[in-house]
């Protein structure tokens, strides 16, 4: 008796498990604002990522979930949006998989590296800047756009912030582990650093006077002073150059060439500009800048 | 190895820091945690019922939580702490002292009502009972569950690394994303420096409890 009692229970469970996870999956296929051009007559040489990844008909791409205008999750469909997530789909897009077919995982800066080694994740796109370090362990297509490192004041400058030379003897705030945290350390050692875990509590301190400035890329400052456009302003004078590039796995020279291949197409035909509009172009209000040049190494 | 040579300072000093933020959050939540008892067990209601209401809210309440409200929410009314590791210090011990107080309590419970009977009949007062009759025997059998607020505490003060103090969480994300090829390594020296505060500890803890066990 008790046990088709708990056999019982154990049906309604799977019942209710069955559930969630259609549920899910609706929720999945409604989200497909597919933007880019699928190829789908496409070939590719047998045994490369490529022609896996075609021949699967799915990828999955890491990319922040809370980056405004670059990788930003929309609660509503689950989904992330950004210029890091229209590059991510114009990939796709080349390799012959539909937008909907993309699995979005999200990476932050302290587990991309690990995701991309252990195949977790098949590219990164997430404002992932190319250096050295990071290049004996991964591999960058790309760049597909240059950040720099700007400052943000409170609304009207009172500290007379122009460049990083003026932030000696200041109080100045970012993200501990980041690049631009380091940047100050190792180059403006005069300025007196806070940092924090994410940049969102360096906009507090800054709004309520505990730091003179946040120091970060100049994009995420972009997203926080479009956030509160009468407490804060960007200095607006770039000091660093943060080239953005899409990681891979080490060694696959043949899926980097392609990558790289595919970003100077969206350069010349307009898709990069396109995408830049309609995601990180809205939030700083400004025009497509020059595309960097792809660096093949 | 060359790279834990390189980075020996920083470590050094981000595995002082959780020391200091642990040792001074311990000290401060003991003594805290012990006033909130004594207030617990007083003759006086309202007294009683401010200790209640403060453990229960802070007891309750994430840790996060409580860091968020005195790095960010006491702008508010215009308060603000020196520096960032005295708000840390002020969280850790806050939280605490909720749990110092109720395992404490926990230990009065198990004194025998007889011995605060047989204090007060030879004419001790409120004060006097529960400092040299009470406390002193209730410490004795809560050296265990202190032991496990302390070590709870000692890795609570990694929180602070997200509230602008540079201990060895904060060091941590710091030297992982400037060190993508030395994640494993990293990790392993993080983990050793908590170890050798955790480690120790609970040996100690062991120690004073033989020492001071009540034989009956």
């Amino acid at each position: 008796m008790r046990i088709t009692r708990y056999a019982a229970t154990l049906a309604v469970l799977g019942l209710a498990l069955a559930g969630c996870s259609s549920e899910a999956g609706n929720q999945a296929a409604e989200s497909s604002g597919s933007t880019a051009a699928v190829d789908t007559e496409v070939q590719f040489d047998a045994g490369t990522t490529m022609a896996r990844l075609n021949e699967a008909g799915a990828i999955t791409i890491g990319t922040k979930f809370d980056q405004p205008g670059f990788g930003l999750l929309n609660p509503r469909t689950q989904e992330p949006e950004g210029f890091d997530v229209e590059i991510g789909k114009l990939v796709a897009a080349k390799l012959g998989i539909d937008a909907d077919k993309i699995t979005w995982t999200e990476t932050v800066s302290a587990n991309r590296e690990p995701f991309i080694q252990n195949g977790q994740v098949d590219i990164v796109v997430a404002t992932y800047t190319i250096n050295d370090t990071r290049k004996q362990v991964v591999d960058f297509a790309g760049p597909y756009y240059e950040a720099g490192q700007d400052i943000m004041v409170a609304k009207g400058n009172p500290e007379n912030i122009a460049g990083p030379d003026d932030l000696a003897g200041k109080t100045v705030c970012s993200v501990e582990g980041s690049t631009p945290a380091q940047n100050i350390r190792d180059n403006y050692p005069q300025a007196q650093l806070t940092t924090y875990d994410v940049y969102s509590k360096c906009a507090d301190d800054l709004r309520n006077g505990n730091v003179q400035a946040v120091t970060t890329d100049n994009v995420i400052l972009t997203g926080l002073v479009a956030g509160s456009p009468d407490a804060f302003e960007l200095v607006g004078k770039p000091f660093t150059k943060e080239p953005y590039g899409i990681g891979l796995k080490k060694g696959d020279d043949q899926f980097r060439s392609f990558i790289n291949d595919v970003l100077e197409e969206s350069f010349q035909d307009g898709a990069w500009a396109e995408a830049w509009d309609r995601t990180a172009g809205k939030i700083t209000g400004t025009e497509a800048p020059e595309p960097p040049k792809v660096n093949r190494y | 190895m060359s790279f834990l040579a390189d980075n020996f300072p920083l470590l050094r000093d981000a595995f002082l820091t959780t020391l200091a933020l642990a040792v001074t959050s311990g000290i401060c939540a003991l003594v805290l945690g012990t006033l909130l008892t004594a207030m617990r067990v007083s003759p006086v209601a309202p007294l009683r019922a401010a200790a209640t209401f403060y453990v229960e809210v802070f007891r309750n309440t994430p840790l996060t939580v409580v860091f968020f409200f005195l790095a960010f929410g006491i702008v508010e009314i215009d308060l603000q702490f020196p520096s960032r590791f005295i708000s840390a210090v002020a969280a850790l011990s806050l939280y605490t002292a909720a749990f110092v107080s109720e395992a404490l309590r926990s230990g009065i419970n198990s004194v025998p009502s007889g011995q605060a009977e047989a204090a007060r009949a030879l004419g001790l007062d409120f004060r006097q009972t529960l400092g040299t009759i009470v406390l002193p025997q209730a410490f004795r059998t809560v050296v265990p569950p202190l032991g496990n607020v302390w070590i709870a505490l000692a890795k609570n003060t990694s929180i602070a690394a997200g509230f602008a103090v540079t201990d060895l969480t904060a060091t941590l994300q710091r030297l992982a994303n400037q060190n993508a090829d030395q994640l494993l390594v990293v990790f392993m020296a993080i983990v050793v420096a908590y170890l050798i505060i955790t480690l120790p500890s609970a040996w100690l803890i062991g120690v004073i409890e033989r020492r001071t066990a009540i034989l009956r």
